[in-house]
């Protein structure tokens, strides 16, 4: 049975957004002509790549269901469980289930700590126990090593094998657009003279085939992040947070857009008291620290879930609100940076001769400004949007770690960070989950920034097209 | 010029009200009293009467804005609105959940923070602007891009990574100094080495990309083409020259934050065991105290806004050619 839950509505709704905005820009030549520098950019291409397999996970752990159980309740009605599950879970079915009794080191077959175990004829003993799963279908330990290079060389082929078949997939089926032989086409990407970057697409493609395949293959036998304390995978935790940051990172910027777009276009185009007004809230929000303000909303928002347990159902859902609750908090506390920013091109645009002549034609002001003003400072919220997006992840992290962020049973980077902070101190020292979060983290902001920069000089209107000088091209 | 300081402070006062209102909206209007003291004494099974005796301790049985049973000024006077918000003007906050008086608690941890926060910010404005001249320096060179890379890459990673990797390889693996904990006197330095170095290279990726678009921006223009064509040497021009102009979008943001070191950094102080502002806040938080939160909301407003208003100043100061209106 299909459960949306609230943040799931707000991400498929996103989804729709932007492909009907892509679709919107497909057929407007001079919307397209700032993305298209975009696709120019190498590094933006690569980290658009890697974003999309974020993406992918993302909106995969988006599809909540809940599952079926056996038999039938008195009605005949099938019966389903009380549990929500989403669809990567159902994908990454033995990662879920396949847990441990505690820490495992990242493809050990044997537990981290000595356990306890009855000898059978008496007596106890303290020795390093095999583990339920990882490694469980070796007879013999010793040949661990070379499990582990056969499955992972396995791996590495066919993950080479399907990359090449998709790069000459996509080489032909450039060559015949552009109406030239495969080979030549070939030559092109190679030498990246293509107009979008496909060189670099493709490369980023082979890189993360050749780590994702392995570890596929891996994962099927080992824990190839190890476990964490309560024995859960630490490769599935570490793919549960990607949807956590995905959402907190975009459903922000969606509370955020239209505070921001109408307060921030209102104060520079009526300007007079209204700006005044608008200009004096902003300040305001603006004067308390970011940290503290989100400390305050989201400790009253705790009290306010603890007072009405009714309203949530299940543990999932409670989870999923105060989510969605942070993601509004963090949206209403941010807005004043990109609203300030709008005001300020409003107020330029309104002087120019195009806005003068609308109003000497008698338009009504709310047509002036959909028509003519709120296209022109698209780029500006387009910047916007994807330069936040990074800093929200890592504020994430921080938020959770100060006990503000998502729900403790929400499986994010910053509650992994925070679960294993102590985990340092141990002796032998248990690294892996840090090392993991950290990791998925650093690839997915770095991503976003590369991403980010990549637009941000596309849109730029002071980029020249084609030739840069170099002064104002370095200044960025 | 004197006018011009008296019309921004009196600028200031309406932001603090407004601060004020949003901080007693927030505290006591979106959630009441009551539900405090039963979110303090344990959702579950808690009577009327801790209840009532949980808010008659620290004054949360008043009305909160009108008191209809006082006389004369005390209607207004007796209200949580002024003894709770209006108080925090003259910086009186009343005592924390567990009794002790916040005023004192944050002369005394004001120290600690600023000890941690003042080497941290100097040292951090001195690496930042040497680093960023050098790659504004060899601009449009390989040092310049990997630069711009390695700055790139040093924003993506997480503050808390900086920390607890800095805490293991220098405090665990090598042993140079202790993992956490503060000493006054000439001993916090070794207490305080870490968290200091830390800040700084945990600051560096977005500082240098920063001051370098600032320097880049400057350099770009046309009095430093003028000052090349009649001669001057690289360093002169770019000393001389770029460093002053740049210097002085670099003032603003500096000067802008020098009363929130005050506040101390929430992260770096609760890691190191930092008695100071930032992990008194921190610990409010975490116990739930709301009396410490809206305390240190306010006093770090009023910061933020002192800040904004010596930036300002400073800008006028600095740049001959703002005038004051």
């Amino acid at each position: 049975m299909p459960v949306a839950l609230p943040t799931d509505w707000a991400v498929w709704l996103l989804v729709v957004v932007a492909t009907g905005y892509f679709a919107y820009v497909r057929r407007h030549e001079h919307l397209a002509a700032p993305w298209r520098r975009v696709t120019r950019s190498g590094a933006g291409m690569a980290a658009l790549v890697v974003l999309a397999a974020f993406v992918t996970v993302g909106l995969l752990d988006s599809l909540h269901f809940r599952p079926r159980l056996d038999g039938r309740d008195q009605a005949g009605r099938p019966v389903y469980g009380t549990e929500v599950r989403s669809v990567l879970d159902a994908l990454v079915l033995p990662l879920r289930t396949r847990n441990e009794r505690t820490y495992s080191a990242p493809l050990a077959t044997r537990s981290f700590s000595r356990e306890t175990i009855e000898l059978p004829g008496g007596g106890v003993a303290r020795e390093f126990q095999r583990l339920r799963y990882g490694g469980a279908h070796l007879e013999d330990e010793t040949a661990r090593a070379a499990d582990i290079a056969v499955t992972a060389l396995q791996g590495v082929a066919v993950a080479f094998l399907g990359w090449w078949l998709a790069a000459i997939l996509a080489a032909a089926a450039l060559a015949r657009r552009h109406g030239i032989a495969v080979g030549a086409m070939w030559s092109e990407i190679q030498r990246g003279r293509t107009e979008v970057q496909w060189r670099a697409i493709l490369l980023t493609a082979l890189a993360l085939a050749l780590v994702a395949v392995p570890v596929a293959a891996l994962a099927a036998k080992y824990h190839v992040l190890g476990t964490d304390k309560v024995g859960q995978d630490v490769l599935y935790l570490s793919l549960k947070s990607i949807r956590t940051a995905l959402v907190i990172g975009t459903l922000t910027t969606l509370v955020l857009l239209p505070i921001a777009i109408l307060l921030g276009i209102m104060a520079g185009y009526f300007k007079g008291w209204i700006d005044d007004v608008i200009q004096y809230v902003y300040t305001t929000i603006n004067s308390i620290p970011g940290v503290l303000l989100i400390a305050a909303a989201v400790l009253i928002m705790q009290v306010y879930i603890d007072q009405n347990p009714g309203l949530f159902p299940t543990a999932a859902q409670r989870a999923d609100f105060r989510l969605l609750l942070l993601c509004v908090i963090l949206g209403l506390t941010s807005w004043t940076g990109l609203a300030r920013l709008l005001r300020g091109e409003t107020l330029k645009l309104g002087e120019l001769e195009y806005i003068q002549a609308a109003h000497a034609f008698g338009v009504r002001h709310g047509r002036v400004i959909t028509r003519h003003i709120l296209p022109n400072v698209m780029h500006i919220v387009l910047i916007a949007l994807v330069m936040d997006f990074s800093g929200l992840v890592l504020a994430e992290a921080v938020l959770s770690y100060v006990g503000v962020g998502v729900d403790p049973s929400t499986t994010s980077f910053g509650t992994m960070i925070n679960a294993a902070r102590l985990e340092m101190a141990r002796e032998p020292m248990v690294w892996w989950t840090l090392a993991a979060a950290f990791v998925f983290m650093f690839v997915l902001v770095l991503a976003a920034n590369l991403f980010a920069d990549a637009v941000r000089d596309g849109f730029d209107p002071r980029v020249a097209v084609g030739a840069r000088p170099v002064a104002a091209g370095a200044a960025r | 010029m004197l006018a011009y300081i008296v019309r921004r402070i009196l600028y200031a006062i309406p932001i603090l009200v407004g601060v004020n209102l949003v901080t007693f909206a927030l505290f006591f209007v979106v959630n009441t009293p009551d539900d405090m003291a039963r979110m303090q004494l344990g959702a579950k099974r808690v009577t009327p009467d801790a209840i009532e005796k949980w808010k008659a301790e620290r004054g949360y049985d008043r009305p909160l804005l009108w008191n209809g049973d006082a006389e004369g000024a005390a209607r207004l006077t007796k209200t949580i609105f002024f003894e709770k918000s209006a108080r925090l003007f003259a910086f009186d906050f009343g005592n924390a959940d567990d009794g002790r008086s916040i005023g004192h608690e944050i002369r005394t941890r004001m120290w600690p923070s600023l000890a941690l926060a003042l080497p941290a910010f100097l040292a951090g404005i001195a690496v930042y602007v040497a680093a960023a001249l050098t790659v504004a320096f060899f601009r449009a060179t390989y040092l310049d891009f990997w630069g711009v890379v390695l700055c790139v890459a040093m924003m993506s990673i997480s503050a808390l990574f900086y920390i607890i990797g800095g805490q293991y390889l220098v405090s665990k693996l090598w042993s140079l100094v202790p993992i956490s904990g503060f000493q006054p006197g000439p001993d916090a330095l070794k207490f305080l080495a870490l968290p200091v170095a830390i800040a700084v290279v945990g600051g560096f990726g977005e500082g240098v990309r920063l001051y370098r678009t600032f320097f880049l921006e400057e350099m770009g223009k046309d009095y430093v083409r003028t000052a090349r064509a009649k001669g001057l040497a690289e360093h002169a021009v770019l000393f001389g020259h770029v460093l002053k102009n740049g210097a002085i979008p670099i003032l603003t943001g500096v000067v802008a934050a020098i009363p929130k070191l005050f506040l101390g950094s929430l992260l770096a102080e609760s890691f190191f065991g930092i008695p100071g502002l930032g992990s008194y806040t921190i610990d409010a938080i975490q116990a739930q105290d709301f009396a410490v939160v809206r305390a240190m909301v306010f006093l770090g407003s009023a910061l933020t806004i002192l800040g904004y208003l010596l930036a300002d100043l400073s800008y006028t100061l600095v740049d001959p050619r703002v005038r004051f209106q």
